[in-house]
């Protein structure tokens, strides 16, 4: 039998019996484990390119918790290629106004508000169960239009064996067991990833002792939707930080943090609960406790992504503290940049080593992420005496002073990483904006008409400004799309040539399919598009 | 190396005395964030990364056990 774990918020994939469970093991181009939202944006990617995708999740649908609340607008990008990116904009609260408070005392404000002619905000809060919804309702919608994805609810993976070509699955179900192959096995199962115990892999990294307090609760308070951080918190036991953040349908996000030391069964009563956030909210708010957990956190990744034809993406391969909405927005990152290469491993279109550059190029953005995350820990928790002197003599000078400001560390907000020095990079050609580097996301801008990552689909893509692109829509049976644009006519508010031409007249850029630049030139020709292509493939020249 | 490692203190007996003074009348505790917060407005006040991380090598080069 399949253990139930936690309760469901919505039940989405209901178990169902399939031939296959009574027939020998089938064999499957692509195995997601874990339908969370990383293994759900992953099938969707797969399945819109025509790579047939089976996911198998251990529960019926999405578990109850906002958990993951902050999500960053690359993740909004992407979830806008596949399809799914309205629906998550137009439910979720879009903030970007921060205060931060030391004590009684706000120290001072900041407004995330980006530079202008971006599509997307720079973060909407939305619970995790709603981000997953609405993935698996664009899978729905994308297999009436018969993108080939399979979600089995219930079927939880028991046993695997990894063979040269092809990974065996034991299966567990409500009727039994059954087997289950496949080419490719992604390990999308969370932090506590049974795939990665069952081959026996591990991670190294800090663990720490540390506990969060987390308690969503519903009011219609007048507060306004911003970001309240408090460094050494006055209201009466908030522990050491307190964070006050606005979720839709009315929830509260409060988060304290309560110290390494604590009894987690007394901490969870929720007369003690109701009495903390009483002492925050003032006497007499009314609200209703929707969900309280308590956390720690862990700061590691595996050394590698890729076991041959097993990867793993999100929290099964990497862990960091929340502060800084780094743990699903790097999830998404990795199968943005994990599904393509996939999809054209699978087609036969790229050797299997490209998936290597999975590993390399997201190991690096698991070191950023690991990085930011754990300097944020140190500054909200110190752990010497010079530390908590330091930390305390940054705030006390931030409030006069805007020097100290930037050193303030309440969590760095998740932005893209930059695939600086990655094997996949060709050629910058191009004295151009150091934002829009080969190994960098592409930066939005409005066109004319809608955005420019509109324009870019999941192919690669010549994006070619003020000069002819060169004629190519083929290497080696990979397509290539071509977005040709004038800046006099297509660029209205000028954001266009300041984030891809700087000082240049023109320039032609190719672009991934994850919409990270691969190449740029001053002009280049066909000959140069093609090697280019071939690089990002790690196809040997003539592919 | 760009940290200026000799005399450049005008009037260095004026600029101790002043230090001193600074941290009269403070207990410990208020002496040690005088001292976090002048630190930091010096960095700020170089600023040149390269500096810094010089003088902070400086420093700790006396720190033996």
């Amino acid at each position: 039998m399949v253990d139930v774990r936690y309760d469901i918020a919505f039940k989405l994939y209901p178990y169902t019996r399939v031939p296959a469970q009574d027939a020998a093991a089938v064999r499957h181009p692509v195995v997601i484990v874990g339908g969370g939202p990383i293994g759900m944006a992953l099938a969707l990617d797969l399945g819109q390119k025509g790579t047939p995708v089976l996911v198998l999740d251990d529960h019926e649908g999405v578990g109850q918790g906002s958990r993951a609340i902050c999500f960053a607008k690359r993740t909004l990008e992407i979830a806008d290629r596949l399809g799914a990116g309205q629906p998550m904009v137009d439910k979720g609260v879009v903030w970007n106004v921060g205060k931060v408070f030391h004590g009684d005392d706000k120290v001072f404000e900041f407004n995330l508000q980006p530079e202008p002619g971006h599509k997307r905000p720079a973060f909407i809060n939305l619970q995790q169960p709603y981000f997953e919804k609405f993935l698996v309702e664009a899978i729905r919608a994308a297999q009436e239009q018969g993108a080939p994805i399979e979600i089995r609810g219930r079927n939880a993976v028991t046993g695997l064996t990894q063979h040269a070509d092809h990974v065996a699955l034991d299966v567990d179900t409500p009727d039994g067991r059954y087997q289950v192959e496949a080419d490719w096995l992604v390990a999308c199962d969370g932090a506590r990833s049974p795939v990665r115990d069952m081959m026996g892999l591990s991670f190294e990294g800090r663990v720490f002792e540390d506990n969060f307090l987390i308690a969503d609760v519903k009011m219609t308070a007048e507060f306004p939707t911003e970001r309240w951080f408090w460094f050494e918190p006055p209201f009466k036991d908030s522990g050491q930080s307190a964070l006050l953040h606005k979720q839709p349908d009315d929830i509260w996000r409060i988060d304290f943090q309560l110290g390494w030391d604590i009894d987690r069964q007394a901490e969870l009563d929720p007369v003690k609960i109701r009495a903390r956030v009483d002492a925050m909210l003032g006497e007499g708010a009314e609200y209703a406790l929707e969900w309280t957990s308590i956390y720690t956190f862990q700061c590691r990744r595996m050394k590698k992504f890729r076991h041959g034809n097993v990867l793993f993406a999100g929290d099964s391969a990497h862990q960091v503290s929340p502060f800084g909405a780094r743990g699903a927005n790097s999830g998404i990152q990795d199968i943005d940049n994990l599904g393509w290469k996939l999809d054209l491993v699978v087609k036969g279109l790229a050797p299997d080593g490209l998936l290597d550059s999975y590993s390399a190029e997201r190991v690096h953005g698991a070191d950023e992420n690991i990085l930011n995350s754990t300097r944020a820990t140190d500054f909200l928790t110190p752990k010497t005496e010079i530390s908590a002197i330091f930390r305390n003599a940054v705030l006390d000078l931030a409030r006069d002073h805007a020097f100290a400001r930037p050193l303030v560390n309440s969590g760095r907000l998740s932005v893209p990483c930059v695939y600086d020095d990655m094997p996949l990079n060709g050629t910058d050609g191009l004295a151009g904006p150091e934002m829009t580097r080969p190994g960098a996301p592409c930066v939005d801008a409005p066109l004319r008409q809608g955005h420019l990552l509109d324009r870019l689909p999941g192919q690669f893509t010549v994006l070619a400004l003020n000069t002819e692109a060169p004629e190519i829509s083929d290497v080696g049976g990979v397509s290539i799309g071509t977005v040709s644009l004038m800046t006099d006519q297509d660029d209205p508010t000028g954001a266009l040539a300041q984030r891809y031409l700087g000082a240049c007249g023109a320039a032609v850029y190719l672009i991934r399919p994850d919409q990270h630049v691969a190449a740029r030139w001053a002009q280049c020709d066909a000959e140069a598009i093609r090697s280019a292509v071939d690089l990002a493939l790690t196809r040997g020249a003539g592919g | 190396m760009t940290l200026k490692l000799t005399p450049n203190i005008a009037d260095p007996d004026d600029f101790y005395d002043a230090l001193l003074a600074a941290h009269e009348g403070l207990d410990k505790a208020q002496s040690d964030a005088l001292n976090a917060r002048l630190i930091l407005v010096l960095a700020n006040h170089i600023g040149d990364r390269e500096t810094l991380f010089e003088a902070l090598q400086t420093a700790r080069a006396r720190a033996r056990d």
